[in-house]
């Protein structure tokens, strides 16, 4: 049964009276009070995520010098950018180095140009008729560029992994410094509060859904790379492995260095830590009864990231890992998150407060996102290693 | 009281016995958490003191006249926290808990008089927000 329309949402929130609560603010009320009557009374819940990001970057153009040049490398403060699109455009992307600076990527880059600090271009070309100029050497910032936006292939992932370690020695990951012998235990998740966990089936983001990025607004341009829908589910709908993730995309000149962050993982690279927020509307029950899902009915397999093919070393629940402590084979291991739940508390709540204010209006997907995907490997040709 | 501090001592200071002196004429429990001390060359020790305030006091005032800098850790130790994102890379690194989660603001409590200076939190944290001078 449908309990409200977007429309209807949308209306609600241009007169002021819409009834938002944070996703962590919903479940409270879902155990004191029934998912009934959250389904009833209220009209949209807030998520929020604030986790390193890979697979994220920015297109730039940089506006034409004169004469003009179809810039074939490309450089923004020493780090690589990619240039294999028309003559001053160009993808930074975030895990990209600096060939000159061992703690320095397109994730610092892109930080520097929102935090509004200069940065140096260069750029070198073949030359043509059309474009002459071989070389262009020059300083931009955020202002002085033409476009710039965020375009990230894939963020937002619906659960990840944890990860430990059973070697004798101390490895180096995405996931973190992983000591000997199984003794940390790193998670990556906001859990309850995180997008894709609280509108499992993604009944409510699609295509063209608005949501919060970076610290300001931006949209899901497409279903994230590595979208997989199949995999085993829970009794709660959770899947219990990476599944679905988001290509977002934003206006990086709205955008701020609160929301989003270069990383350092030692001895692994460089990352970008990324704040998404996704508002869901709470169309009828259903939804209302996914969105209060907690901690404890979002489940993950730990992994030996030491041992080849990465084997479970078992099925444990988000209100175990964020307790701090788990239990492997008998011993207890502390645990630590790569992903930041403060700041994931924040973006709901700010994200809370715009739609409150009527700042931020829900738009219905343009079109779902797919369904029935797995992953495909990669086979190496027959005789390479 | 326990008190944890970084014992700089020349190169000639080196084959004397500084904690055993502490222990027998002050009476006080030493631990020893780090060293670095190679003959010939300034060393470098940190210990973990647990003894009552006037015989700490009395001992660091022997090794000061001993011309050993005593420095206390947490000047050597810091964490730019305005900078944290609250992540918690680092917590799950630390031995001594000396960095833990508060559950209820999410935000990441460091008591440094906890910490033991294994640097574990400096590698691990990706803002790159700690500083330790202990070896250098």
């Amino acid at each position: 049964m449908t309990n409200r329309t977007y429309s209807e949402i949308n209306q609600r929130i241009e007169k002021g009276d819409v009834v938002v609560l944070t996703a962590e603010e919903v479940k409270v009320l879902a155990e004191k009070d029934g998912v009934e009557t959250v389904a009833k009374e209220v009209d949209v819940v807030t998520t929020g995520t604030f986790g390193p990001m890979c697979s994220s970057g920015a297109f730039l153009n940089f506006g034409h010098p004169s004469p003009p040049i179809k810039m074939g490398k490309v450089w923004l403060n020493n780090v690589p950018a990619y240039a294999g699109v028309a003559a001053v455009d160009a993808y930074i992307g975030a895990t990209e180095h600096s060939e000159i600076e061992d703690e320095y990527g397109g994730a610092h880059v892109i930080e520097d140009l929102v935090s509004g600090k200069k940065v140096d271009l260069k750029a070198r070309a073949r030359g043509t008729d059309c474009y002459p100029r071989r070389q262009v050497d020059a300083t931009i910032d955020i202002d002085s560029i033409n476009e710039a936006f965020l375009f990230n292939p894939r963020n937002a992932y619906q659960n990840y992994a944890a990860a430990t370690n059973s070697t004798a020695k101390t490895i180096f990951t995405y996931m973190g410094m992983l000591l000997p012998n199984l003794s940390n235990v790193n998670y990556s998740t906001s859990g309850e509060l995180s997008p894709l966990l609280c509108d499992p089936k993604m009944r409510t983001i699609g295509l063209g859904t608005k949501i919060f990025l970076g610290g300001t607004q931006g949209f899901v341009a497409w279903n994230g790379t590595q979208f997989h829908t199949t995999r085993p589910t829970n009794d709660h709908d959770i899947p219990m492995a990476p599944a679905a993730t988001l290509a977002l995309i934003g206006d990086l000149k709205q955008m701020c260095p609160e929301y989003l962050k270069a990383a350092v993982y030692e001895r692994y690279g460089i990352s970008l830590f990324v704040g998404v927020g996704v508002p869901i509307p709470i169309l009828d029950e259903e939804i209302a009864k996914a969105v209060c899902i907690r901690d404890s009915q979002i489940e993950t397999h730990l992994q030996d990231y030491g041992a080849e093919g990465r084997p479970s070393l078992g099925v444990y629940n988000y209100e175990q890992l964020k307790s701090g402590r788990i239990e492997v084979d008998g011993k207890e291991i502390t645990t630590g998150s790569m992903s930041s739940m403060y700041k994931a508390r924040e973006i709901s709540n700010k994200l809370k407060d715009w739609v409150a204010k009527g700042m931020f209006k829900l738009t219905e997907p343009v079109q779902g996102l797919p369904s029935n995907t797995s992953l495909q490997g990669l086979k190496p040709k027959e005789g390479t290693q | 009281m326990k008190a944890k501090f970084i014992l700089n001592f020349k190169p000639d200071m080196v084959d004397k016995p500084l904690t055993y002196l502490l222990i027998k004429e002050y009476d006080i429990k030493i631990n020893i958490l780090r060293g670095i001390i190679t003959p010939g060359k300034e060393g470098r020790l940190l210990i973990e003191m647990i003894a009552d305030d006037d015989a700490i006091e009395k001992g660091l005032e022997f090794l000061r006249n001993e011309n050993v800098e005593v420095i206390p850790l947490q000047k050597k130790i810091s964490l730019r926290e305005d900078e944290c994102v609250h992540c918690g890379a680092c917590i799950s690194v630390c031995p001594s808990g000396a960095l833990e989660m508060n559950r209820e603001n999410w935000m990441l409590v460091f008591t440094p008089e906890q910490c033991v200076a294994c640097g574990l939190c400096k590698s691990a944290c990706p803002l790159r927000l700690f500083k330790l001078d202990f070896a250098e």
